[in-house]
């Protein structure tokens, strides 16, 4: 997901009898549903792992509009470039309301940039593959898009107010950005020339098995999602979402005339959901670890614009600075 | 050529040129606040773009649409001023030719409101209420860079200088001009620059920059006589589907 494999505790998770009186409130105030604000009292853990999280989704935001970026200037009509101009900015946006998520619990946003350059903070696999061609826009939007939001949905609910708030302004629109994907698919899969068939089939066959990837591997034994699942800041296992992702897509990609890239893709009448092929985890490791096929594109290009935009920064900073003091020498 | 569909060309051709510049900053701005203002901008000349064309394209009466006259004329058909193919460069750059270009669209498009061409006085209104957010926030932003530290005075400054050569090609005239100025369907451009000239003046002023005494003008790009090589290099970019897959819908 846009938070992939957020460490937690790495401790199971506590029982309510063996809490302090305060975590015991805490962890009750969220089983009845309530909703925890930035001044409330929560544990340090809770804290430091939301940071972790928020961060890791805001970070993956912004590293994401460069993938898409990358056709802005090649976007065949003056109607797709305004709709793909409209889409990435939307995403600066979920990047903005994020990073203020984040900064309710303490922590700035140039202090999660710092961590990001410096490759303490991570962002979601997905924004690591290349986009190659035109049709690369349709299958982000409908493929990367399609599965932020199976993530995105429930975390609506999820115990931090602020997230929880920042995450209904942002589902509202990867919605929107979904349906524009899949149309820039069905124009050139289902109503395309041969070559854009062929590039339809192929954005798929590329994006298909990182797409799975983005729900990271399986957590149904892992400590750190127990005690996110318990805090409430994660709804459900990774394996669940994947499942309804490609239950979801599978049939979207029936209906484009492509193929899943997978031989032991078929339905299964008695589970009533879709077998499939787990993805290759070896090169989702790869990836996380920096060795994906744009990790040094995509972290030389933040911290290119980060260290270019430097002087712009520090100039804002001194122009209000004198402005503030003119305005004191005046009054 | 129609001097009409010329001079819509030249509507047209501005907005998209400033606004494919625009675009490529997208995800590199100096902060996220700038790039989403730099989206914004660039998504409301593309939408200029497509009024402006739209009507050129229908005036012309060839069959062609907004995106043929974007994708598939070569560099010696585009008529916008040269100013804005010139590449970003930085920050400090794509900021001030946002400015120098904002201080004429403003009395420009106002002036246009008037058109007696009903057409162009809707798309002028339309873009008007765009372009004076974005004066607002070019020249707000001059200053604050001009004003901010010697170092990014001297990058205003030496933008300044590589694009004020450039400014002058807003007021020339020609055959196009004097026809629509007859037809009472655009004002002479020459007409606008006392008030270009005072908005600039005041806030270079404010932000500590100084105008080169040089009054020479670079041309050829309105005209379509002689365009910057940098033009051919953008529309490689741009076209490059259109020019590759021709035919294909997208
Ligand atoms: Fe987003
Ligand atoms: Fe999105």
């Amino acid at each position: 997901m846009y938070a992939q494999q957020v460490k937690s505790t790495g401790k199971k998770v506590v029982s309510l009898e063996e809490m302090s009186p305060a975590d015991r409130d805490f962890q009750e105030r969220i089983n009845r549903g309530e909703k925890i604000e930035p001044k409330d009292y929560m544990p340090a853990a809770y804290r430091t792992n939301l940071i972790r999280q928020i961060g890791q989704h805001a970070h993956s935001e912004i590293v994401g509009q460069l993938p898409e970026g990358n056709w802005i200037t090649r976007a065949p009509t003056l109607e797709r470039k305004a709709n793909l101009l409209a889409k990435v900015q939307d995403e600066a946006g979920h990047g903005l309301y994020l990073y203020c998520a984040a900064e309710t619990l303490g922590v700035t946003r140039d202090e999660m940039f710092e961590m990001l350059h410096e490759g303490k903070m991570k962002y979601s696999s997905i924004f690591n593959y290349p986009t190659l061609t035109w049709a690369d826009m349709g299958a982000v939007g409908w493929l990367v898009d399609g599965a932020a939001i199976m993530n995105q949905v429930p975390l609506q609910r999820t115990s931090y107010g602020p997230y929880a708030r920042a995450m209904v302004r942002i589902c509202k629109e990867e919605s929107f950005h979904q349906r524009q994907g899949y149309h820039i698919m069905i124009k050139m899969a289902k109503e395309g020339t041969e070559d854009q068939k062929r590039m339809a089939q192929d954005a798929l066959n590329r994006f298909w098995y990182p797409a799975l990837m983005m729900f990271g591997p399986s957590d149904n034994d892992s400590v750190h999602s127990a005690q996110s699942m318990a805090w409430k800041i994660k709804m459900n296992t990774n394996d669940e979402l994947r499942q309804k992702f490609v239950d979801e897509t599978v049939p979207q990609a029936a209906y484009l005339g492509l193929t899943i890239p997978d031989e032991n893709l078929q339905w299964n009448a008695e589970t009533e959901q879709y077998d499939y092929s787990e993805p290759d985890w070896n090169e989702f490791h790869d990836v996380i670890s920096g060795n994906g096929p744009c990790n040094t594109e995509r972290l030389g290009a933040r911290r290119k614009a980060w260290d270019d935009g430097a002087w712009v920064r520090e100039a804002m900073m001194a122009h209000a600075e004198k402005k503030a003091q003119r305005k004191a020498a005046l009054g | 050529m129609k001097p009409l569909f010329e001079f819509l060309l030249r509507q047209g051709d501005n907005a998209l040129v400033l606004g494919h510049r625009t675009s490529e900053w997208c995800g590199t701005a100096p902060a996220l606040e700038e790039d989403i203002a730099l989206a914004n901008t660039a998504l409301d000349l593309i939408g200029q773009t497509q009024l402006w064309l739209g009507y050129a394209a229908e005036v012309e009466g060839a069959g062609r649409s907004a995106d043929d006259l974007a994708y598939l004329r070569d560099v010696y058909d585009f008529r916008n001023i040269l100013m804005l193919e010139v590449p970003n460069e930085d920050f400090g750059r794509t900021v001030m030719r946002q400015f120098l270009f904002d201080a004429f669209q403003v009395p420009w498009l106002t002036a246009l409101c008037e058109s007696a061409d009903e057409h162009i006085a809707a798309i002028a209104a339309k873009s008007l209420k765009e372009a004076l957010y974005h004066l607002e926030r070019s020249a707000e932003t001059v200053v604050a860079l001009g004003d901010g530290t010697d170092d990014s005075n001297k990058r205003m400054q030496s933008a300044l200088d590589v694009l004020w050569p450039y400014t002058g090609e807003h007021f020339l005239q020609d055959d196009v001009d004097n026809t629509m100025f007859k037809a009472k369907i655009a004002p002479l451009p020459v007409s606008l620059k006392p008030e270009w000239e005072s908005t600039v003046r005041s806030t270079l002023n404010d932000a500590n920059l100084k105008i080169t005494d040089s009054t020479f003008a670079h041309s050829g790009g309105r005209t379509g006589f002689r365009h910057t090589e940098h033009l051919g290099h953008m529309l490689a970019t741009m076209q490059v589907l259109q020019r590759s897959y021709p035919g294909a819908t997208w």
